[in-house]
């Protein structure tokens, strides 16, 4: 029994380390590859099942590919199933990007290297913008959305301009709890709507 | 307080309250280093372009290169230990405890309000961080600076762009979108 816990520990500690080493682009791109190598390849999870993972690693705050190895690690093995699938999808981008780090600053005083991370800053916040959209895209288009969408981003925008600091947390607390406020909007009348037909 | 300290209390703040994964983060962390003088809107880009461009989670190699420039390796430990805390620790309530936690109708609703407001700050970012490296614009008391080379640069990538996903419709991966700019970067700049 416990030869076997330790060989599935060391199989979801491999794979992690696997994804985490050749996943590019974040975890939009990985949540394909987990689909592929543990409900096609290892039948390990349900389609359904891995659908809830996707739902709640979205839906929690943090990166999604730590949610769902996290997620994923516990399904599979418990407590040290999630902290070794954790650790395996954290050591990859770790050690490559310290490696890169050490060398950065010396790559940047290359000139035509520095004319290129010119090109690239444009590009990264044309991606930033496009990543945007897309995720707007996929949103319901209902009148709660549109106008937290539209006031957010004027306020974001014009206090950002102005100079005003005004953290992005108090950004996120304060919709959320305008979403609960909506909710609790949206009870009273359904009451009030039920008291009128009886 | 030490870098250390810092680097982790400021990541475990980022991991904590970002959602919609590694582009989500990207205010808060802007916020951050900018608020701490630890990297300019420029340096901040070229980070962000290493770290889409090599494999992992872009938020891990985010904090490891942050923390590495304020504080070496430690540093990079720190800050990659500080963003990764929350997210293990909400997932194992979640899986562990109260496994309905997400259908709970207050919940549901808070997310619901979150989630647009994410947009917003994704987007509204790139227009503020666009804004400072097109124009010279940080806020409205400083002079308009206008870059006309990086001007060239975005409307090349945003014809290329087009051209790609609606005459040749095909899906256009954002590291070749860098490796496509660095050459445009080099070819503007060096005229």
């Amino acid at each position: 029994m416990k030869k076997q816990k330790t060989k599935l520990l060391l199989q979801l500690f491999i794979t992690f380390l696997k994804i985490g080493a050749f996943t590019f682009g974040g975890g939009y791109a990985m949540i394909a590859l987990l689909q592929n190598e543990f409900v096609e390849q290892k039948k390990w999870l349900k389609n359904d099942e891995f659908l809830d993972v996707v739902a709640i690693a979205e839906s929690t705050p943090g990166p999604i590919a730590i949610n769902s190895s996290t997620y994923i690690g516990y399904k599979m093995a418990g407590f040290w199933g999630s902290f070794f699938s954790t650790l395996a999808m954290c050591i990859p981008s770790f050690t490559i990007i310290f490696i890169i780090s050490l060398f950065f600053d010396k790559f940047l005083e290359l000139t035509f290297v520095k004319y290129a991370f010119k090109g690239i800053q444009v590009c990264v916040v044309y991606l930033i913008f496009t990543a945007g959209l897309k995720m707007l895209k996929d949103i319901k288009k209902t009148k709660f959305n549109c106008i937290i969408f539209f006031v957010v981003l004027a306020v974001f925008v014009g206090f950002s301009l102005f100079a005003v600091s005004f953290s992005t947390i108090y950004y996120i607390l304060i919709c959320g709890t305008i979403g609960l406020f909506a909710y609790g909007i949206s009870l009273v009348k359904k009451e009030e709507k039920n008291d009128r037909i009886s | 307080m030490t870098v250390y300290l810092k680097l982790f209390l400021t990541f475990l703040k980022i991991g904590a309250v970002s959602f919609g994964g590694g582009y989500g983060m990207i205010s808060l962390i802007r916020e951050t280093v900018i608020q701490n003088g630890w990297l300019t809107d420029g340096e901040l880009l070229n980070f962000i372009a290493v770290s889409e461009s090599t494999p992992g989670p872009i938020a891990i190699n985010m904090a490891t290169f942050i923390g590495s420039s304020q504080g070496g390796i430690f540093g990079s430990f720190c800050a990659t230990l500080g963003v990764v805390l929350p997210s293990f620790v909400i997932i194992l309530i979640i899986v562990a405890l109260v496994s309905n936690l997400l259908k709970i109708a207050g919940v549901k609703a808070f997310l619901g309000g979150i989630r647009p407001c994410v947009m917003s700050l994704i987007i509204g970012t790139a227009i503020t961080m666009g804004l400072s490296t097109l124009l010279g614009l940080k806020t409205v008391s400083n002079e308009i600076d206008v870059n006309i080379k990086s001007i060239i640069i975005l409307g090349i990538i945003i014809v290329i762009h087009f051209v790609v996903k609606y005459l040749l419709k095909k899906k256009i991966k954002p590291i070749i979108m860098i490796i496509i700019s660095a050459f445009l970067g080099v070819a503007v700049y060096s005229i």
